[in-house]
């Protein structure tokens, strides 16, 4: 499944749409650098990071996009970043886990 | 193709512009049309020296030489160094203050990921004096 494709899909929102890209894998953490080594290229991050330098990491790590889980907040630089980075950003109210299950399921990952 | 020099400037505790240079290598290594693997082991290495300088050492001076087969990364400080090496860079070891971990950093993940993404990694450093860090990256 592809990022704009999931992000049509409820309870996911998108908050910013830059190219589509196809979602490999679910990954889910906070810590960045966490994030920066283990975040497998083309996945759907999901974290409740939502400030520049959670942008950074998915920019340089190439993921597909990132999940804002748990309601958490995208500042206002993150998002001018994620444009001008062309970061794809959806969110969703739901926690991390059920937030990645839900994806999964979404996407037809791991057999779900 | 020649080696392309590039240097950056990291600011100290500026951690919206940490990311800067990672972010400039990045694009000029896609539109040389290097090998997307490479890159982003490149871009990984580089943003978590270029954050390390940022939070621990009041900024620092990158040294980018960019050849067709290889990118090879300087990072040098004069911050407060490293008293062992051999503990900062075990996985969780972090002095990152609580200003700077409510951002998502100090995981103490910074230096394996640079030593796990680089095909060559040295470190130096003196007490009092500063830090210096090279990679290499192979395509
Ligand atoms: N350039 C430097 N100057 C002085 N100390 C450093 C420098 N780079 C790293 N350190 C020390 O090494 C420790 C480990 O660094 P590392 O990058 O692995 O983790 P971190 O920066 O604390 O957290 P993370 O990178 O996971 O966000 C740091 O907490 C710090 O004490
Ligand atoms: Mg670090």
């Amino acid at each position: 499944m592809t990022t704009d494709k999931l992000a049509a899909v409820p309870p996911f929102e998108p908050v910013v749409l830059a190219e589509s890209r196809e979602i490999t894998e679910v990954y889910c953490a906070d810590l960045l650098s966490w994030a920066m080594g283990r975040a497998p290229e083309g996945c759907c991050w999901c974290t409740v990071m939502g400030n520049v330098n959670a942008v950074a990491v998915a920019s340089l790590a190439d993921v597909a996009a990132i999940v804002l889980c748990d309601g958490a907040a995208l500042d206002a630089e993150a998002e001018a970043k994620a444009r001008q980075q062309g970061v794809n950003i959806l969110r969703c109210a739901l926690p991390v886990f059920e937030a990645g299950l839900a994806a999964a399921r979404a996407a037809g990952l791991y057999g779900l | 193709m020649a080696a392309i020099r590039l240097n950056y400037d990291v600011p100290g505790d500026d951690f919206t512009r940490a990311g800067e240079a990672s972010a400039d290598l990045k694009a000029r290594m896609k539109k040389l049309g290097m090998p997307s693997e490479g890159l982003r082991r490149a871009a990984i290495a580089l943003y978590e020296g270029e954050i390390n300088l940022a939070i621990h050492a009041g900024g620092g001076q990158i040294l980018v030489e960019l050849g067709p087969d290889k990118v090879e990364m300087t990072l040098t400080d004069q911050g407060p160094g490293i008293a062992d090496i051999g503990l900062a860079m075990s996985e969780g070891y972090s002095t990152a203050p609580d200003e700077v971990r409510s951002l998502g950093f100090g995981a103490g993940m910074g230096l394996p990921n640079m030593k796990r993404y680089s095909d060559d990694f040295e470190i130096e450093s003196e007490l009092g004096k500063g830090t210096r860090v090279f990679m290499r990256v192979n395509f």
